[in-house]
């Protein structure tokens, strides 16, 4: 039998400059188990719940992640409105759905170039990151922030986008999905992509499932489960299908997000048509009393915010459960039988971001 | 207007019946979303949810300090990152967790920083 090796890996490394640190056991070069550790950088931001009124709230929860601020905001909005029954204005919904969409594009071009970076495929990375900026762009134009949008708040959304604005989006989004169209078919069809991809990785649909996988790393093993069927925001009203992959290694998770790129930009388009006109925000009184779980899809998988309110401008709890927490165990369980250089690859196919779990 | 298809349910279990009951849910097919944990003043309420094609079920058990509460990862190999989030941030002693950290998960500046008897504390109690 061989000697076995413990390699560390974190929390500082050159492909994941996020502090996640991974103890990897080793025989030769092959990944025979791994123990993770998190919590280098907890924030403890789910106590500031206590010391900020619930409306307030709404600022630190869209600083929970630097990627999908916007959710974090929107899942934690719909919650307070499920307590406390609020119906927001449709023209808010529709608008929140395409902020939704618009944090899923750039979140997935900025893994999808951080995935090329792990593979060593720098043109791809630089790629992927111009197209993200055209995103960006757009972001800044219709909220003023690149990343943080700040445009979700308790009753609806604090922001319009005016009708020449919606139609210009519209028009970007035909270019927009040519050059997706034409990143994703590199990262579908290239040879040596694929070469290294497929096979790495692998972690079956009932793993993915019983483990609590979520996001991407569930669907890419065939799993069909994606939040935005349950039609919170304007999905019900657009329909939604969930993009699935059954291979469930490191090119059906690529695969994945590839063609949730192609999807969001359907609903945009589908949103601005079906864009309804009227108010988009309505005035809130009174304070939460009562609990829900608030459920809404990410970029990296369903987050869920528990919020419990008793009536008060503070809340007593709220537990904010990101994807990536619950992708840790496939991780521990995709990695064993990797080669040692291939394990920043797997780590960075389930789309980590430490940011979220440290919240 | 919103219509959200999803169904939430939240039932009481008592701690002599945790096991027997995440057994029954996984035997029906329920996927583990998470475990979160509330501080209620004298006691810990701690939520064990899952999810069945977007039925959202969950369980419910409340606990006083220093009681020890058993590991689900039996049953859900994936909970041992909540069981020891629930030690690490609240300081409950869970028991017989898989792979256990031993208060080293979160490494938070102060010990059991949520916790309503061992906030500050310096030691884990799980062996």
């Amino acid at each position: 039998m061989p000697k076995r090796i413990v390699v560390p890996f974190g929390p500082q490394h050159p492909v994941l400059p996020e502090p996640i640190h991974l103890d990897l056991v080793l025989e030769d070069e092959k990944v025979v188990d791994v123990i993770p550790s998190i919590g280098y950088i907890h924030r403890g931001l789910e106590q500031l719940v206590q010391k900020r009124e619930y409306p307030e709230y709404v600022y630190v929860a869209e600083r929970i992640c630097g990627i999908c601020s916007f959710m974090h905001a929107l899942c934690y909005c719909q919650g307070i409105e499920h307590i406390m029954e609020i119906e927001v204005p449709d023209r808010a919904r529709y608008l929140r759905t395409i902020w939704s969409e618009l944090s899923r594009l750039h979140s997935h071009l900025l893994w999808l170039g951080l995935f090329a970076d792990s593979m060593g495929f720098e043109n791809l990375f630089m790629r992927a990151w111009q197209l993200r900026e055209s995103v960006l762009d757009i972001s800044e134009d219709t909220s003023g922030g690149r990343i943080i949008q700040s445009t979700c708040k308790v009753g609806g959304v604090r922001r319009d986008i005016e009708q020449g604005k919606l139609e210009e989006i519209h028009r970007v989004m035909d270019t927009f999905e040519e050059k997706c169209r034409g990143l994703g078919n590199v990262f579908l069809n290239d040879e040596t992509v694929k070469y290294r991809l497929q096979g790495l990785g692998v972690i079956s649909k009932d793993e993915a499932y019983t483990l609590g996988s979520a996001g991407p790393t569930l669907r890419g093993s065939g799993v069909a489960i994606d939040h935005r069927e349950t039609g919170y925001a304007a999905y019900g009203d657009l329909g939604f299908k969930p993009v699935v992959e059954t291979a469930g290694d490191c090119y059906a998770r690529c695969a994945v997000r590839v063609r949730e790129l192609y999807s969001s930009i359907d609903l945009i388009r589908r949103a601005i048509e079906e864009m309804p006109e009227g108010g988009i925000d309505v005035k809130v009184k009174g304070a939460p009393n009562g609990e829900y779980f608030s459920r809404v899809e990410q970029p990296r998988g369903e987050v869920v915010h528990y919020l419990l309110g008793d009536g008060t401008k503070h809340l007593v709890r709220a537990r904010i459960r990101t994807p990536t927490l619950a992708n840790v165990p496939a991780l521990v369980k995709m990695l064993p039988g990797a080669q040692l250089a291939d394990v920043p690859v797997v780590v960075l196919s389930i789309d980590p971001c430490i940011s979220c779990t440290e919240r | 207007m919103t219509t959200v298809k999803e169904e939430q349910t939240t039932t009481s279990v008592a701690l002599g019946d945790l096991i027997r009951e995440v057994e029954g849910i996984h035997a029906d097919g329920y996927r583990l979303v998470q475990i979160g944990c509330t501080n209620i003043g004298e006691a810990y309420e701690i939520n064990y949810s899952f999810d069945k094609g977007y039925r959202f079920r969950n369980l419910r058990l409340t606990v006083e300090p220093e009681i020890e509460v058993p590991s689900i990862t039996g049953i859900y190999w994936g909970a041992f990152v909540y069981e020891n989030e629930l030690h690490d941030l609240f300081g409950i002693p869970v028991t017989g967790i898989n792979i256990d950290f031993k208060g080293t998960f979160f490494k938070t500046a102060e010990k059991f920083p949520l916790s309503i008897t061992r906030k500050g504390g310096d030691r884990c109690q799980n062996v």
